[in-house]
């Protein structure tokens, strides 16, 4: 009996045949919708940080350091992938990439920071799209000058407060 | 130097204890699925075991909360000297969607020093292999932070010493370098 049922499992286990994936030797293809890490793309962003009012997990932030230009920062360490700054984002900048590998030992490598040029509307003094290539040779005033710090002229006088940029990747843990 | 130290110190099996510190059981889910047949982890010498006491490496998963940091940290301390922590999934590396929530204290970074983050909602098996690779050095990590900033503005950059010429005829030499 016994060597019946062993003769038995030997046939549905030759019946399975080999079920495991190859993966660290081959790359695993992902599903069509798979949603990865979000990709931003600058050149596309217009700064209107609907990103960051609808992302549920508050990890887009967005400040201005002065009048023309807005930061936008994707923190990633709480990103649930659930895609909805794809899905508003009306310019289409915000990709779901298929990257599923980020693992890594320093949470600070899945941040991803764009730095917007906006221009001012003379009327309400907001900050709206940046202007076309041509017409950012025309504004006088900002232009990079120290080509050692890669640090910006900027044109207004008024900056914010520095301590909002500073290192937020830790804020949290202190 | 982690990498080598990894190498060194886990150059055999690694076992495993898993800790859920108040996750959905999304992620553990995941990390059974890398044990299954599928996802064979056990070719790599990953064996899951029962307690932190046998245990090399720490897979947390879900937030570090206010009523299961104390255990968490009691496991962690139960584990012998070389070990390595892994935060699995969005809650163990930044707290989860309900990071602000009065009963989340916040990732587990605050109550244990975390070594390897991966990322996800869940991970998806091959992630949390990749993250296991990773850091016994078979593969280099992928992610780097990304950074875009408009240099790409065609004018020149002025420098006072670039002046030259007096009274009225001044020519800035690099006028014409972009």
């Amino acid at each position: 009996m016994s060597v019946l049922s062993k003769l038995k499992e030997t046939l549905v286990c030759l019946k399975a045949g080999r079920v495991t994936l190859p993966y660290p030797a081959q790359a695993q293809p992902v599903p069509e919708k798979f949603r990865g890490r979000p990709i931003f793309d600058a050149a596309k962003c217009i700064g209107c940080a609907g990103c960051a009012n609808n992302c549920p997990a508050r990890e887009i932030l967005v400040f201005d350091v002065c009048q023309e230009v807005r930061i936008l920062k994707y923190l990633g360490r709480r990103c649930a992938y659930c895609g909805r700054c794809a899905d508003v984002c009306p310019e289409k900048a915000i990709t779901m990439s298929h990257e599923f590998e980020n693992a890594t030992n320093s949470i600070g490598d899945i941040l991803q920071k764009l730095d917007l040029f906006m221009s001012t509307c003379q009327r309400c003094g907001r900050c709206f799209k940046e202007p076309s290539p041509l017409e950012q040779l025309k504004l006088k005033g900002y232009r990079m000058d120290d080509l050692g710090n890669e640090r910006w002229v900027y044109r207004s006088k008024a900056f914010l407060n520095e301590e909002q940029t500073v290192d937020d990747v830790k804020i949290e843990l202190g | 130097m982690l990498r080598n130290l990894c190498q060194k110190m886990f150059g055999r099996s690694l076992w495993v204890y898993h800790a859920n510190s108040g996750g959905c059981n999304g992620c553990d889910i995941e990390v059974l699925n890398v044990l299954t047949p599928y996802y064979d982890a056990e070719r790599f010498g990953i064996k899951l075991v029962g307690s932190p006491r046998h245990a090399d490496v720490m897979l947390c998963q879900g937030p570090a909360m206010r009523s299961t940091a104390k255990a968490l940290k009691r496991a962690f301390d139960a584990m012998p000297a070389p070990k390595l922590v892994f935060a699995i999934g969005s809650c163990a590396c930044g707290g989860g969607i309900w990071f602000d929530s009065y009963s989340v204290l916040g990732p587990v970074e605050k109550v244990l020093p975390v070594n390897f983050y991966i990322p996800g909602c869940p991970p998806r098996p091959e992630a949390i292999i990749y993250g296991v690779a990773v850091a016994l050095g078979l593969v280099d990590k992928k992610t780097a932070p990304v950074q875009f900033k408009q240099l790409e503005l065609p004018m020149p950059r002025y420098h006072p010493s670039d002046l030259h010429g007096q009274g009225e005829m001044v020519v800035y030499t690099k006028a014409e370098k972009v």
